[in-house]
């Protein structure tokens, strides 16, 4: 996940999983930032993509944040390096 | 003790021996086995699919076994949780806890069971008649969870 300088000090990893992944199409993507930022503001950003995107993430669809394997918020700080999973509500059990 | 998350199935009375082995402050043995039903909202159901978030379920598991373990006056606790794909009557998952005495030992599973729903990132496809699908949460597992106060699952934004 860090395996270069350069995507660690500017690229979130971005993680779709379940039904999320299918709909969107894709299980990971490499996310460039500018510096530190929030939960939100990568949702906003992948919201204004359109489509698939924003009919999946808009604000009030029931889709979970992880930031490093924690459930997070929109107000979750989010660093370069950082890896942010969408999770659909979960099913097990 | 512990978490494992796997794809071969288990043995619910082997673990519990395992588990209350050499301990003999252990007056009480309490495991629940989830299994997989060949109906959901009225389909018929062939397989079942489960996937999981690698890293993020071992952490989320292991936090609940730690809050039950705080709120209860227990010795022991094991969760398995199975992914893969499984036919109708397999076993999906095992809660075992042991404790000096019932009462403690009972809702120390139940909490964790109730907990293990709303927040390990475990997610379940169904192959029906009409196609595979993704099963949807069910508000009666928030609600189960909520039983135990305080907040149930972090919201998203």
């Amino acid at each position: 996940m860090r395996g270069s300088p350069d995507l660690a000090t500017s690229v979130v990893k971005l993680v779709f999983l379940a039904r999320l992944r299918e709909a969107l199409g894709t299980s990971h993507e490499r996310f460039a930032v500018a510096g530190p930022t929030t939960v939100g503001a990568i949702r906003a950003a992948l919201i204004e993509r359109g489509g698939a995107w924003s009919a999946e993430l808009a604000n009030g669809r029931a889709v979970r944040v992880a930031v490093n394997h924690e459930l997070a918020t929109g107000t979750t700080a989010v660093a370069p390096g950082d890896e942010v999973a969408f999770l659909p509500p979960v099913t097990g059990g | 003790m512990g978490v494992r998350i796997q794809e071969a199935p288990f043995d619910a009375q082997a673990e519990a021996d395992a588990l209350r082995e050499g301990d003999f402050d252990v007056g009480a043995v309490v495991t629940f086995t989830g299994t997989v039903r060949d109906v959901n909202d009225g389909d018929a159901v062939g397989t079942l699919t489960l996937e999981h978030y690698p890293g993020m379920t071992e952490k989320a598991l292991e936090a609940i076994v730690d809050e039950a373990r705080e709120r209860f006056d227990v010795r022991r606790i094991l969760v398995i949780h199975r992914v893969g794909t499984l036919a109708p009557g397999d076993p999906i998952v095992l809660v075992a806890v042991t404790g000096a005495h019932r009462g403690e030992a009972f809702d120390a599973c139940r909490f964790v069971m109730d907990y293990l729903k709303t927040r390990a990132p475990f997610w379940k496809k169904e192959r029906t008649p009409s196609g595979d699908r993704w099963v949807d949460a069910r508000a009666s597992d928030d609600e189960a969870a909520r039983r135990w106060g305080g907040d149930s699952s972090a919201d998203g934004p």
